[in-house]
């Protein structure tokens, strides 16, 4: 998926996505079409709904404006919130030329709204982040007011980016909400909310309960968690960190233009000298406020760790949801065995495993053999009940890792493919500053030397 | 013309005290007034010193009094002087020592002097001084010579960030700055022969204590000062014009240069907490890689190119406090050394100026006031024609310390700019070629 006008600032491509069983594309473009049902998704038992709507057509989306707007919130308080312009174009395969279908208004809360809606039908993939929610990692310049229009801007880029990620992905894409968050601009709050995914999300304390009991769980998920952990913890010291080294560069750059006004009221005393100060006191100026496009640029880099800060906790939602299969299905394993136990003592008479029933039987002695008769029948049913619940579970548990360890290390070569591309990217930066600085000053020791 | 002069004997070679062209037995390089040995013209125009007798004209001046010469002929003659080649005297001032009595604990400094002038007994001297001693030469100087510009003398207590008052950084700082001191007044016309400098060159610690005790006592020079206060606002009134421009130059000199002192070390600081920071950035780059396995690569190369930049600042760094940091504030102090001269100049304008008026009004006799006055006369063109001359070449040396100094400072910046670019670029091709080997490899 290619966004439509290019913008000069973006250094964020996510990587061109094959669906699965097509063949390269060469354009940047991920062709949405029937024929890449290649893994059709049904997802851990909730339906998910499908468009098919996307025949062969070529999808351009854009997040291009952002614009502040006053309403009325919930509690019928005034509010100002920013409302960003999702433009949809698409690309007939024909001609190459892009139409303009879809252009609507969404705000933050929306694409928030969009991307809990996929956490909770897509469990086994591992969802893009959406960008920051309030601005973190600022250094002294930067300001962490959320109406800042530098904030505004990299927001922006941030949903542009979360967008095509999501288009890119080969499962993600097809998804009917998603697909009329970009062209229903009306009722999509309620077209999600009856969906009722809501219902089917799995508690908080029921996901703690399993990450901590659980037994078995595959190992290589087990290290994906460390993994996210170790990621994210590093990446939030990097970032912490390269906030104050532009805090402290900022610093340097700017103290350098004092040197330029001082110069200049310098030179107005000097008659041999005058000339040159003032010169030197022009590169001055011009060094001192070079910093600001330097510091903007590596403010880009800053967002793309950030993104795979945020992906991070994705993951971590991943491995959570396979605990809670794993502990599920473990309990249930449980469960059964111990009926099944309990079956076969009725049945033989004795008593190893503690029952309040044996308890009973023991104080107020036997029971009378239709009653006991009567439990087993209803232990059976239980059992083969429970037989067939297990048989699912396991398959589900099973389909569960297979798909999401498919899009786990999807995720990985993208990862990888993408931070690359960043570092190298930081290395250009570096390499800017760097010819930017001799220009400078060796424009400067020239007007020195000439003093 | 009552001028003596010392002559170097056998085998040194005195300084030159001007061009071969003007009139050598009229040049003279000053010295205080001393035991003086007849004028010897030698055939070798070499070795002429001429001194000054007359001990009211209390400034010595590189001129004889009754030839004043143009500002501009001064200029070039003071520039032939300064001339490197024909320097006969090195001083260097080092190991700072500590010294503990029961009374106080202070620092000396070795001070090596080397030179082939005849008056002086040896050709190599070692000694050791104290703050204190440089104090007492600055006061001697300024005494013998109150219109020429005496070099300053490093702060005696730093106020803001002081702990420890001998701490490394500050001894060090104090020691190039009293090397500087020394070094200055050597290669100066005229205060390079005067007699307390080289006692205080030449002379052991107990030879110093008694020569110290010589010469006008602390409450005749306290009078003075009393005095001086009181005339040096009537000097103003009649200053003449080129002094007012002087005057102007330095307020605003002093302005601005205690401005560039500030943004410098501000600069300094701002460079050290940034290599504070980039000093915990690389690592963390290398913390990462450990749980990378594709990326381990880059973000390695990544932290030593960090590594690398941040030993280019420490270099920067340095530079800066060697080229920049100690000629800005050197300048900080000439500025109020400049205004102390402008004051002496002005007040002896005003021992005049008060003469003058007292005989307008006839207020005492006018024939003892007519000689007075002429005295005062000719004390106050020496001084004016002193301050001039010294003052051409101050400006020629402070441009030309101030043009080295940013020169340093730009050549110290691209230099740190060309490293960091060097490490960068090896870096991303180090990347790009690997991608690209990767890439055939692929297609493989």
């Amino acid at each position: 998926m290619e966004q439509a006008p290019p913008d000069p600032e973006r250094q964020l491509q996510p990587a061109s996505l094959e669906p699965l069983g097509r063949p390269d594309d060469d354009d940047l473009e991920a062709a949405v079409s029937e024929e890449a049902e290649g893994a059709q998704e049904e997802g851990s038992g909730v339906d998910t709904m499908t468009e098919n709507n996307f025949s062969l057509k070529k999808i351009e989306i854009s997040v291009s404006e952002a614009e502040k707007r006053t309403g009325r919130n919930a509690v019928n308080m005034q509010e100002t919130y920013t409302a960003y312009l999702i433009e949809t174009r698409s690309v007939e395969h024909a001609d190459g030329q892009s139409v303009l279908t879809d252009s609507l208004w969404r705000r933050y809360s929306e694409f928030e709204l969009l991307r809990n809606y996929l956490l909770v039908c897509y469990p086994h993939i591992v969802v893009p982040p959406l960008p920051e929610k309030r601005a973190e990692f600022v250094w002294h310049k930067l300001s962490a007011d959320n109406m800042d229009p530098d904030f505004v801007e990299r927001r922006r880029i941030g949903l542009e980016n979360f967008l095509l990620r999501v288009a890119s992905h080969p499962i993600l894409c097809r998804d009917k909400i998603f697909y009329l968050f970009l062209t229903q601009e009306g009722n999509w709050k309620e077209t999600v909310n009856e969906t009722g995914f809501q219902l089917k999300a799995d508690s908080r304390l029921k996901a703690l309960n399993a990450t901590f009991r659980v037994k078995n769980p595959d190992k290589r998920f087990t290290e994906l968690k460390h993994y996210s952990d170790e990621l994210q913890s590093v990446v939030s010291h990097l970032l912490r960190v390269r906030a104050r080294v532009a805090d402290r560069l900022y610093g340097v750059y700017k103290v350098h233009g004092n040197y330029g006004r001082v110069f200049s009221e310098w030179s107005a005393i000097e008659k041999e000298m005058g000339d040159g100060l003032q010169s030197a006191g022009h590169h001055m100026d011009v060094y001192a406020s070079s910093i600001d496009d330097i510091l903007e640029d590596e403010e880009h880099y800053a967002d793309q760790l950030k993104e795979y800060l945020f992906y991070a906790e994705a993951l971590r939602a991943v491995c959570r949801k396979h605990e809670l299969m794993q502990y599920d299905l473990e309990t249930a394993a449980q469960d059964l065995a111990s009926k099944k136990q309990q079956c076969e003592e009725l049945a033989t008479g004795t008593v190893r495993t503690f029952s309040l029933k044996g308890m009973t039987t023991k104080l107020f002695g036997q029971e009378a053999p239709e009653q006991r008769e009567a439990r087993i029948k209803v232990l059976e049913e239980q059992i083969s009940e429970g037989e067939q619940q297990l048989k699912s579970k396991n398959t589900e548990g099973r389909e569960f890792v297979k798909n999401a360890w498919a899009d786990i290390e999807r995720f990985k070569e993208q990862k990888n493919r993408d931070l690359k591309e960043a570092l190298i990217s930081y290395a250009v930066m570096q390499i800017s500053m760097c010819r930017k600085g001799i220009q400078v000053w060796t424009n400067a020791k020239e007007c020195f030397s000439k003093m | 013309m009552g001028a003596r002069g010392s002559r170097a004997g056998g085998g040194g070679r005195a300084r030159s005290a001007g061009m071969e062209a003007e009139r050598p037995s009229e040049l003279a390089a000053a010295g205080s007034p001393g035991p003086g040995a007849a004028l010897e013209l030698d055939a070798d125009e070499d070795d002429l010193e001429v001194f000054s007798k007359d001990a009211s004209l209390t400034d010595i001046n590189s001129f004889s009094p009754m030839m004043p010469t143009s500002p501009l002929s001064m200029i070039n003659q003071i520039k032939f002087e300064d001339e490197s080649d024909l320097k006969d005297l090195f001083i260097t001032v080092d190991e700072p020592e500590s010294h503990v009595t029961t009374i106080e604990t202070f620092i000396t400094y070795r001070i090596i002097t080397k030179t082939s002038r005849g008056e002086f007994d040896s050709s190599e001297f070692e000694v050791r001084r104290r703050y204190q001693d440089f104090l007492w030469l600055k006061g001697k100087l300024e005494e013998a010579h109150p219109t020429l510009i005496i070099p300053p003398l490093p702060e005696k207590f730093i106020v803001k960030g002081m702990v420890e008052r001998f701490n490394d950084d500050f001894i060090e700082t104090r020691r190039k700055a009293l090397h500087k001191f020394l070094n200055r007044i050597a290669d100066h016309p005229t205060l390079t022969f005067n007699e307390d400098f080289k006692v205080f060159l030449t002379a052991q610690a107990w030879e110093l204590s008694s020569h110290k005790k010589q010469g006008p006592g602390l409450l005749s020079r306290m009078g003075q000062t009393v005095r001086a206060v009181a005339s040096s606002l009537r000097g103003v009134k009649n200053r003449p014009e080129d002094f007012m421009e002087m005057n102007h130059f330095i307020e605003i000199f002093s302005q601005k240069i205690n401005l560039i002192d500030k943004i410098s070390q501000r600069i300094y600081k701002e460079e050290r907490e940034y290599f504070d920071e980039m000093k915990e950035y690389g690592p963390i780059h290398v913390l990462w890689s450990a749980s990378e396995e594709d990326l381990a690569d880059p973000l390695k190369g990544i932290a030593s190119c960090i590594e690398e930049c941040c030993t280019a600042i420490e270099k920067r760094m340095s530079g800066l406090s060697e080229a920049v940091l100690p000629v800005m504030h050197e300048y900080v102090l000439y500025g109020d050394v400049l205004m102390g001269v402008m004051k002496r100049r002005d007040q002896i304008q005003a021992e005049l100026d008060s003469r003058v008026e007292a005989l307008t009004y006839r207020k005492a006799d006018a024939d003892l006031l007519t000689e007075e006055i002429g005295k005062l006369e000719d004390k106050v063109e020496c001084a004016n024609n002193a301050l001039r001359a010294d003052w051409e070449r101050w400006k020629q040396n402070m441009q030309s310390d101030i043009k080295s100094a940013f020169a340093d400072m730009a050549e110290e910046n691209v230099h740190y700019y060309e490293q960091c670019l060097a490490t960068w670029e090896s870096f991303l091709t180090s990347q790009t070629d690997l991608h690209l080997e990767e890439d055939s490899e692929d297609r493989l």
